[in-house]
């Protein structure tokens, strides 16, 4: 299911939250609504973490992650990163990361397989990315633009890019990442897709203004149509069952 | 080695809102969309007014200039623009009218306006404004219309038998445009009434006459109800004395004048008199206020003026700008009976001239100055005629065609003026070709007043040659009127559209 929602009045709901097919973290609000809209859609499945990045609540644009792991800023306090720490699943490794590019959401883009990197990043957080989300790490540019967190979402199932993005670059980023991608808008044709939308293998949550033709796009790339924690499951079972036969 | 030059193919997305397919653009929707999102035209009215005035096919520029302008003039559609508020905000890219009937009072203007909408996107629009055309009447026809709406009234009045002294006033009311506040002019059997809307340009008016005539002045008020009406009524007299008239001053007023002639010859009429005595040429000036304390009558006027032939003339001395000089005259049409002359006009009469003047030696005056003065110890001073000024009889004789007019004094007629009999008209026909002779011999009288050129018809000028050959020549020194001294009258100004030239 996709969802609209909106931080204090803010479509940029990608710049205050930050989903993975594990937990979620989300900004502290003036009010609950925010969060309400994630518990109402996530609630049974997975953690939902109230948190703020180095005392900002902009911790979608700071942080990176999958189901695998999660990257912090250096200027996460201690607090805070015990806090995370105590929150999420043990199977999930947290990361602090000492990245001169420190807006970590902003320059990396992944999912539970692939990451897509700015092309500027060290080697060093290069090889964390790899080791602590286990995926595989490539430099990107997406339409041009180095900030490949903030131009596209990536799930599992399908990735939403740039609307600029040529029909070559597409290709490529779709054979790297071994995923449908279609090029598109969120909030009525805004091309920053990584604040605008934030997405997982059975829910997606887009700004409140967001269309509902760019909601079926969503709906349709992310394969959200009747998807659920359980059919999701299933899938992956009969892919496991398929290779192991 | 071979490079590999990939293929660019455009990218597809599907509009925000409506979900067409479309190459990206700044705003990722589609035009329509974007049409429908947001209006440009926002703030800028569709309908709007203006006025027009039918009295004199004006429309009204704010705040208050009417301009004339043809239906889908420029000038119109600039006036039609500058009605329209918004459009400081938008860029304006075309203009035009639509075609509207002329009667309908309506006025259609299709515009086409280009604004920034979101980010870097511009949009064009085109949209008709509609204006009606409302009827206002503009000040100056209103004026006109409502004739009785006066708030003061500038009365002027003289109590002589001709009409000469208003038709120079009438001149130098036009020269220095001192009537353009009136809303009404009216004639009366003895002067004329200025009707003003406004007590201070009636003031005004009375302010001019001060300056250029000698008058005097009683100010009335009347409340007539307690709205605006409450008239103010200007009333007043002005002077007695004319121009070239003869007046007798008592000797107490003579000698209060450094000492002139109590017989004295009125030689120019402004805000003061100048009075000159004809035997000596010395002249004094008379202010208003003087005159009003003690007025004069007068000896002799202008119709009592007779024509005399100058037959000898011995120069004497010089007197300020007068030559005096003795002469011997007699009267053009007896010439039996002549009479010695002192005169102040030695420089331009010689003899075979003409000139005319008052004959004393066999007039009964009735008149207290003169009286004592023939009676007192100066009566051997009289003298038996008076030579006011030259005249021109034999250039009058040919009777040619002027090459000037005047302009008069657009005024209503009183009942009385409307049914007074033919030789009344005659009359007054006869006082202004008077006052034209006036302009024509005097060139000071004639640099206080405008002339305009008079249309010359050629067939006309040809019959003047013919008709020239009398037996006498004319003056040669007539003081003509130079062309140079004339100005063009604008109203005969008009394009002929029949010849495609333009005719004055």
């Amino acid at each position: 299911m996709a969802v609209r929602a909106q931080f204090e009045n803010s479509n940029d709901i990608g710049a205050f939250s930050r989903l993975s097919n594990s937990y979620c973290l989300v900004a502290i609000g003036g009010s609950e609504n925010f969060y309400s809209v994630f518990e109402s859609e996530l609630a049974d499945v997975v953690p939902i973490i109230h948190t703020s990045i180095g005392g900002t609540r902009i911790i979608g644009r700071l942080t990176a992650g999958n189901r695998h792991g999660l990257l912090l800023p250096s200027s996460t306090t201690d607090q805070e990163l015990q806090h995370i720490r105590n929150s999420l699943p043990d199977a999930v490794a947290v990361q602090r990361v000492e990245e001169r590019l420190s807006a970590l959401g902003n320059v990396i883009a992944c999912n539970d397989y692939v990451a897509l990197v700015h092309p500027d990043i060290d080697r060093e957080t290069e090889e964390i990315i790899a080791d602590t989300l286990k995926v595989e790490v490539f430099r990107q540019t997406i339409a041009g633009n180095v900030l490949v967190g903030s131009y596209c979402a990536l799930s599992n199932q399908g990735g939403l890019v740039h609307p600029k993005t040529s029909v070559q670059d597409q290709d490529e980023l779709s054979s790297l990442l071994q995923i449908p991608l279609v090029a598109g808008t969120v909030n009525r044709g805004s091309d920053m897709i990584g604040s605008g939308l934030v997405v997982n293998d059975w829910s997606a949550f887009a700004g409140l203004d967001t269309t509902s033709t760019e909601l079926s796009v969503i709906e349709s790339i992310f394969k959200l149509q009747d998807s659920r924690p359980t059919y999701v499951v299933n899938e992956i079972r009969d892919s496991l069952i398929d290779s192991m036969m | 080695m071979q490079h590999y030059q990939p293929e660019l193919t455009e990218q597809r997305i599907l509009c925000a809102s409506c979900g067409t397919v479309i190459a990206p653009n700044a705003a990722n929707m589609c035009i329509d969309c974007i049409r429908a999102d947001v209006d440009i035209t926002e703030g800028i009215p569709k309908q709007a007014t203006i006025h027009f005035c039918k009295g004199c096919d004006r429309y009204l520029q704010p705040p208050n200039i009417w301009v004339q302008c043809e239906l889908e003039s420029r000038e119109l559609l600039a006036l039609c623009l500058r009605k329209l508020k918004g459009l400081a905000k938008v860029r304006l890219i075309d203009a035009g009218f639509l075609w509207t009937e002329p009667h309908s009072r309506r006025i259609k203007v299709k515009l086409t306006i280009q604004k920034e909408v979101f980010a870097s996107t511009i949009l064009q629009q085109v949209f008709v404004v509609e204006y009606i055309v409302a009827g206002q009447y503009c000040e100056e026809c209103t004026r006109v219309d409502a004739q009785l709406t006066w708030k003061a009234v500038v009365q002027v009045r003289q109590k002589v038998q001709h009409k000469r002294t208003f038709l120079w006033l009438e001149q130098l009311i036009l020269k220095h445009n001192a009537h353009k506040d009136t809303s009404n002019i009216k004639e009366f059997r003895d002067g004329l009434d200025f009707y003003y809307t406004n007590r201070s340009h009636a003031i005004k008016m009375v302010e001019f006459l001060n300056s250029v005539i000698p008058m005097r002045m009683k100010t009335s008020e009347q409340l007539i109800s307690s709205d605006i009406h409450s008239g103010t009524a200007d009333y007043k007299f002005t002077y007695s004395v004319e121009l070239d008239d003869l007046v007798c001053l008592t000797s107490k007023m003579a000698r209060s004048l450094s000492d002139i002639s109590p017989l004295a010859l009125c030689t120019r009429v402004s805000n003061t008199l100048t009075l000159t005595d004809p035997i000596t040429g010395r002249h004094a000036e008379l202010r208003a206020m003087q005159f009003w304390e003690s007025p004069f009558p007068i000896l002799c006027e202008t119709k009592d003026l007779i024509e005399f032939y100058i037959i000898d003339i011995q120069v004497e001395s010089q007197a300020g700008r007068y030559q005096i000089a003795t002469c011997e005259v007699a009267r053009s049409n007896d010439l039996a009976h002549t009479f010695i002359v002192r005169t102040h006009l030695g420089f331009i009469l010689n003899a075979g001239d003409h000139a005319k003047g008052y004959i004393l030696a066999n007039s009964n005056f009735n008149n207290d100055n003169f009286d004592v003065l023939a009676q007192g110890p100066r009566r051997g001073l009289i003298p038996d005629v008076v030579l006011v000024r030259k005249s021109y009889p034999n250039v009058r004789k040919k009777q040619r065609a002027r090459n000037w007019k005047l302009k008069g004094i657009v005024k209503e007629e009183d009942l009385e003026t409307v049914n007074r009999t033919k030789a009344e008209k005659a009359r007054a026909e006869q006082d202004y070709e008077q006052f034209l002779r006036d302009v024509e011999e005097d060139p000071e009288l004639r640099g206080m007043i405008n002339l305009y050129k008079a249309p010359t018809a050629a067939g006309k000028a040809e019959d003047d040659v013919s008709m020239a050959d009398s037996e006498e020549e004319p003056e040669e020194d007539f003081p003509e009127i130079n062309v140079d001294e004339l100005l063009d009258d604008m109203e005969n100004m008009r394009i002929d559209d029949d010849e495609g030239e333009v005719v004055q």
